[in-house]
């Protein structure tokens, strides 16, 4: 019986140690958000000053009314940290000549810190006048917003259609991604009829910015403040990469997130280099900056230097969509042996986009589809050494059969005694 | 004296019983979050944009249709991670044949999580669309080759698909919000991650000192649940199998005790 009691005592030491000593605890000491001063964000709004901005459709004011006002209240709201320029496109040439007309974009208001008084009264000085050179402009703003590592951003306001073509302000737009400057463009579309949104939408969708239609002052404010606000917000630019052709070729990355163009039915390879205990993370997102087709994948395979596969990562889908992306993870484990050195790892990356029926032939070869990468190396996980953690058991079940174990012990135990102090006794 | 012995030991087993009781009604208190930030009021437009919200705080984002709008928060092991969706379109952009809204989850390396239950999409033929999205038990290890969840950040992107162009740009509200139930030990698997599926964990991890410094350096994702990550030992597990050991044992007592009698020696011997 003193045996029985030791036991139960002993057991509910275990438990006190067990309620005070184990609870939950952090492994991942990271409380602050890890940051540090960083690049300026630069934005360019692009103002259309053509001649169909004096139309008075918008709460019954014109059209031009509505973005100076809009723009006032942008300007007294835009944060301290972002450096502001202001573009027309339109705003001083009246006259027919077309070539004339198109050249016609001005910078209204230098990017760089902002001084709201100054930035107003350029404002103000605006008059609805001339064409509407979108793809031009685009150009230009684009070249206003060089240098620097922050991210860009364009506002373009527009309120009709590009009337410059053939330079079609997609294609251009497409190019402006191309360059790798991480530029955005966003477009608002003052009281837009279809054509409009589908250029609008499509320069959008070429730099992965957003479409929206105005139709009200109060949108245009709000919408305008929020996208500054977006440029404010600091995000981790990532570094252009080429990738290559073959394995063997690969460039060398570094945990980080890097971008690469690539084409359609094209692969890229990339290499990583993973030490015996490190687990390499790797996750690329394909977008789809064009029109293409319903079905699309992508596929990301980690393989060895002599062509075995190690792991692969795939994901398809259908429909509408920004990107198709997908990951992988591959933990080398430690080795005994010291000679194991680091492993070259080749990531394989391909795309089952295609470009949809009617797309212009410049938007199915170069600049190829924006393809990001981001690359960790961490430490390895604990392998697995049983299906539930630690081996232990859970449920009714397991106390029933332990429960059932115990009085089976308990039983012979007692019986063997008993038998032995029968014996003790006879002889 | 046997009776009283007997007696105490009766009574220190329903001690340990009763502690052991109070333990398991704790554990799920303790992954309960407290604190109370203003709620987000902007989306992201990309995973690397993605803003970051916490569990069981409701965030509001202003949008356009076609727009992609991305949120990412964290979810630890023992989750079963649920996200909901609310958009409210106004009149000229709810009954478009052929709009339907959708919400999709991935993991920290980007990869499409399935739902078990909920409504991930739904036609826009109402002033408001209700989406709903429940993961499975997120692990704390699986193998490389399959997409269980793992404990790190969640990337919830909520679009508009079956868009025709005159249905583009018009201005809508979003709301998500994502909330957890504790599955417990009836998912704990053996092994842990070295590290959660949080993007750039291996970057931010180089310089430690900057962390303090400010408030302005990006990173890809800071997501971390209100308590920390789990460190990944801690299951109710532990509470089930110590509980069968020590009835276990009471049960062996009980075992030995019936094969004793009322525990005299047999008289008259």
């Amino acid at each position: 019986m003193i045996t029985g009691k030791r036991f139960a005592a002993g057991f509910c030491a275990l438990f006190a140690a067990l309620s005070m000593g184990l609870s939950p605890t952090s492994a991942f000491a990271d409380d602050e958000p890890d940051r540090t001063e960083g690049p300026v964000p630069k934005v360019e709004l692009l103002l259309d000053a053509s001649g169909s901005m004096r139309a008075r459709d918008i709460d019954g004011k014109s059209r031009m009314a509505a973005a100076k006002q809009a723009f006032n209240e942008v300007l007294d709201a835009t944060p301290e940290d972002v450096e502001l320029g202001i573009r027309t496109l339109g705003a001083n040439y009246r006259g027919d000549d077309r070539k004339t007309g198109c050249k016609d974009t001005e910078q209204l208001y230098p990017v760089g810190p902002l001084d709201r008084r100054d930035a107003k009264t350029a404002v103000a000085t605006l008059a609805p006048t001339g064409w509407t050179p979108i793809g031009p402009a685009l150009l230009k703003a684009a070249d206003d917003l060089k240098g620097g590592e922050g991210s860009r951003r364009i506002v373009l306001i527009s309120d009709g259609e590009d009337t410059c073509q053939p330079l079609d302000p997609c294609e251009v737009a497409r190019d402006i991604a191309a360059r790798g400057i991480h530029l955005t463009i966003d477009t608002l579309g003052l009281v837009p009829n279809t054509k409009m949104r589908a250029q609008l939408s499509c320069i959008a969708e070429a730099t992965g910015g957003t479409y929206t239609s105005i139709r009200h002052t109060e949108e245009l404010t709000d919408r305008v403040g929020q996208l500054v606000d977006r440029a404010a917000d600091p995000v981790v630019t990532p570094v252009a990469v080429e990738g290559a052709a073959s394995c063997a070729a690969a460039p060398q990355l570094k945990p980080g997130l890097y971008t690469d163009r690539t084409g359609f039915g094209e692969h890229r390879w990339y290499r990583v280099d993973v030490e015996p205990g490190q687990e390499l993370r790797a996750s690329v997102s394909v977008a789809a900056d064009r029109a293409v087709n319903n079905d699309y994948g992508v596929l990301m395979r980690a393989v060895t230097r002599h062509g075995r596969e190690i792991v692969r990562g795939s994901e398809a889908g259908d429909g509408r969509t920004d990107a198709i992306s997908t990951g992988l993870r591959y933990p080398k484990p430690e080795q005994d042996d010291d000679d194991a050195g680091t492993e070259a790892v080749c990531l394989q990356v391909s795309h089952s986009y295609a470009p949809a029926a009617g797309t212009p032939a410049a938007a199915k070869g170069k600049p190829g589809l924006p393809v990001e990468l981001a690359v960790d190396v961490v430490g390895a996980p604990d392998d697995a050494s049983d299906v539930a953690a630690f081996g232990l058991g859970r449920g009714w079940w397991l106390l029933g059969a332990l429960v059932l174990t115990g009085f089976v012990g308990g039983l012979l135990w007692g019986w063997v005694a008993r038998w032995r102090v029968t014996v003790w006794r006879t002889s | 004296m046997r009776t009283t012995h007997l007696l105490r030991t009766r009574l220190w087993a329903t001690v340990g019983l009763a502690g052991l009781a109070a333990l398991l009604t704790a554990a799920p208190a303790l992954a309960a979050s407290t604190d109370d930030d203003t709620p987000r009021t902007d989306a992201g437009t990309s995973f690397r944009t993605a803003t970051e919200i916490e569990q069981g705080h409701r965030a509001t984002a202003s949008a356009s249709t076609g727009d992609y709008l991305y949120w990412s928060f964290p979810a630890d092991a023992g989750q079963r991670p649920t996200v909901k969706a609310t958009v409210k379109l106004p009149e000229s952009a709810a009954h478009r044949p052929g709009t339907r809204w959708r919400v999709d989850v991935y993991d920290g390396l980007r990869r499409r999580q399935s739902c078990m239950y909920g409504m991930q999409s739904r036609p826009a033929d109402a002033a408001t669309v209700d989406l709903a999205c429940t993961l499975r038990p997120v692990r704390a290890w699986s193998d490389t080759w399959s997409n269980d969840p793992l404990p790190g950040t969640y990337y919830i992107r909520l679009t508009a698909t079956g868009l025709r162009t005159a249905d583009l740009g018009a201005p809508v509200t979003a709301e998500v919000e994502a909330n957890s139930k504790d599955i417990g030990g009836a998912a704990a698997v053996d092994g842990t991650l070295a590290k959660p599926l949080v993007p750039g964990a291996s970057v931010d991890s180089d310089d430690p000192d900057d962390a303090a410094d400010s408030g302005t350096r990006a990173a890809l994702s800071t997501a971390e649940p209100e308590d920390g990550w789990a460190s990944g030992w801690w299951t109710d597990r532990w509470i089930w199998t110590g509980a069968g050991g020590v009835l276990a044992a009471l049960a062996g007592i009980g075992g030995y005790a019936l094969t004793r009698g009322n525990g005299r020696a047999p008289s008259g011997a």
